[in-house]
């Protein structure tokens, strides 16, 4: 049982980061390694702020912010740098391993301490029954929120815009607007969501580490396409409702193998084996609109 | 209207396969007058349509609209009031959007895309009689993918999207090449009540010589980036197939047809 609730766990706030590489892969067709270091950065900036006494709950809007300003780098670079998308995302995320330090002060930064997003006098309120759910309740409140959110964006002209410019950037021109800030908003609003899932993640294990981000655009691109492959066929079910399903089906996935006797330090090993996997099976449709004849 | 003055491209410069393709070229087209350009490939329609758009810069000249230089205006400031039809059916509408979807875009154009509601549902009506008008039966598809139509039908919706919106010019690059004789028949027939109807001036390169001599108020032919027949007014009505392909052999250009 306790297995089961990790996994929904960690499902849940991965589910956070599927969301935001929805944007970024599904919706913009755009390789954005930035978010393997949006991830911590918001870890950084949740375990830094929480320290110096600021309330759990405040430092996630903080570090949704920062996380949109890193995909604000990232865009700006390739739209108005011209560098082709996979290196901008790449120069970022280099650069912001630095900055993820000088924000930690330090490569590892515990917050044992003091209370978090899970426990503080609201969650040591909780009846004895519902106490083991605490964090699912939280998290799940959090997921929600943003799903509903991103649902609601995505049926606004600001979102057709958006889904328009991964999908066919002439027609965006023809609309007489800059498919550029319409990628770059897109690019911001996909590392908010990132660096949000980073943010809860510290909370949530009351650590900081540099490395916690690496693989996570392995993660998040192998919960969009569980979710896409496995659940987009069933009618009516949004995105975003199927990958986070994807996000919790790919954390139990992984920690199936590794209750199977694999040690925690395969874990990489098993993100990446299991990524190829889904890869080769789910054979991933492109859609691009070909080039003018 | 569009004015075109002192054109001049040269393609790859300084280098052995350098091409000068326009040199001093000055095309005016007034206000609601349909043109057909017409000439082989490598004669420099495409480019002409490209500097129109800003796709492609001109070493020099000036491209006016209006009245107002366009010429360092970006490509997509360039479509406030130009609406343009590409050869692929598929480079008008969004393939994983359903055609309300892309009707809702191109609606819009002009407007802040901010976070009102995509699709005005008081607007699906008024949808539904522009696309009946097509008789493509698309009125009923409001909600089917657009990468689910066909050639025709996605290139009857590219052609309704470009000029939804008030525009003042039309570019229509080879609109009808993908398309089947029957369909690009349909299509052409369309093309022409919109552009009457909505009195847009219009540029439309085609390769269907019989659709140059049918269609528009004006012919161009190209040569080697030159103008090299200008029919208007009455010649232009007169003007058949047979002639249009008897000028183009007499260029030599060795013209299939």
């Amino acid at each position: 049982m306790n297995m089961v609730i990790g996994v929904l766990e960690q499902g849940f706030i991965y589910a956070l980061l599927a969301m935001g590489v929805l944007i970024t892969y599904r919706i913009l067709d755009f390789p954005d390694l930035t978010v393997d270091s949006s991830f911590p950065l918001g870890a950084a900036i949740s375990a830094v702020l929480t320290l110096n006494g600021t309330p759990p709950a405040l430092t996630l809007p903080i570090a949704l912010l920062a996380g949109g300003a890193a995909g604000l780098i990232t865009g700006l670079i390739h739209v108005k740098c011209g560098v082709r998308d996979l290196l901008s995302g790449i120069i970022t995320m280099t650069a912001l391993y630095s900055v993820n330090l000088r924000v930690a002060g330090r490569a590892n930064l515990p917050i044992y301490a003091g209370d978090t997003l899970f426990l503080n006098e609201w969650t040591r309120g909780f009846p004895p029954w519902l106490a083991p759910y605490s964090k699912l309740i939280i998290i799940l409140f959090i997921v929600a929120l943003v799903k509903i959110i991103l649902d609601l964006f995505l049926k606004t002209k600001a979102g057709y815009l958006l889904r328009a410019v991964g999908d066919n950037p002439s027609v965006v021109a023809a609309l007489n607007k800059d498919g550029g800030y319409v990628k770059i908003q897109g690019l911001m609003i996909a590392n908010a969501f990132c660096a949000l899932a980073g943010a809860v993640m510290c909370q949530h294990q009351r650590f900081f580490d540099i490395s916690m981000g690496t693989g996570t655009l392995v993660t998040g691109l192998a919960s969009v396409i569980i979710g896409l492959n496995m659940f987009s066929k069933l009618p009516r079910l949004k995105n975003t409702l199927a990958v986070i399903a994807g996000s919790i089906l790919y954390k139990a996935c992984v920690s199936a193998a590794l209750s199977l006797g694999l040690a925690p330090t395969d874990l990489r090993l098993i993100t990446a084996a299991l990524f190829l996997v889904i890869l080769i099976l789910g054979k991933t449709r492109v859609r691009k609109v070909k080039p003018h004849a | 209207m569009l004015e075109m003055q002192g054109i001049y491209k040269t393609y790859l410069p300084g280098t052995v396969n350098e091409t000068r393709l326009f040199c001093n070229l000055f095309l005016k087209v007034p206000k609601g007058q349909f043109v057909s350009v017409v000439g082989s490939n490598g004669s420099g329609k495409t480019s002409l349509l490209n500097i129109i758009c800003g796709q492609t810069r001109p070493d020099s000249g000036w491209v006016m609209l209006y009245g107002q230089d366009i010429s360092k205006e970006k490509e997509h400031r360039r479509y406030a009031r130009v609406g343009r039809v590409y050869q692929n059916p598929a480079m008008g509408t969004c393939g994983g959007m359903t055609l309300l979807e892309n009707i809702s875009l191109a609606d819009n154009k002009g407007h802040g895309y901010g976070l009102t509601p995509g699709t005005v549902k008081a607007r699906i009506p008024y949808y539904k009689s522009l696309l009946a008008r097509l008789h493509l039966g698309l009125e009923d598809k409001l909600y089917m993918r657009a990468e689910a139509l066909s050639g025709g039908q996605r290139q009857a919706m590219a052609l309704l999207m470009a000029t939804m919106t008030p525009i003042s010019f039309l570019i229509l690059d080879e609109h009808t090449a993908a398309l089947d004789p029957k369909t690009a028949e349909v299509i052409m027939k369309l093309t022409n009540e919109l552009v009457r109807e909505k009195q847009l001036a219009t540029l439309m390169v085609t390769h269907n010589l019989r659709h140059a001599a049918a269609y528009g108020d004006r012919l161009l032919m190209f040569d080697a980036g030159k103008i090299v027949q200008d029919i208007q007014g009455g010649e232009k009505a007169a003007l058949k197939a047979e002639d249009v392909f008897a000028l183009f052999t007499r260029l030599g250009a060795g013209y299939g047809g």
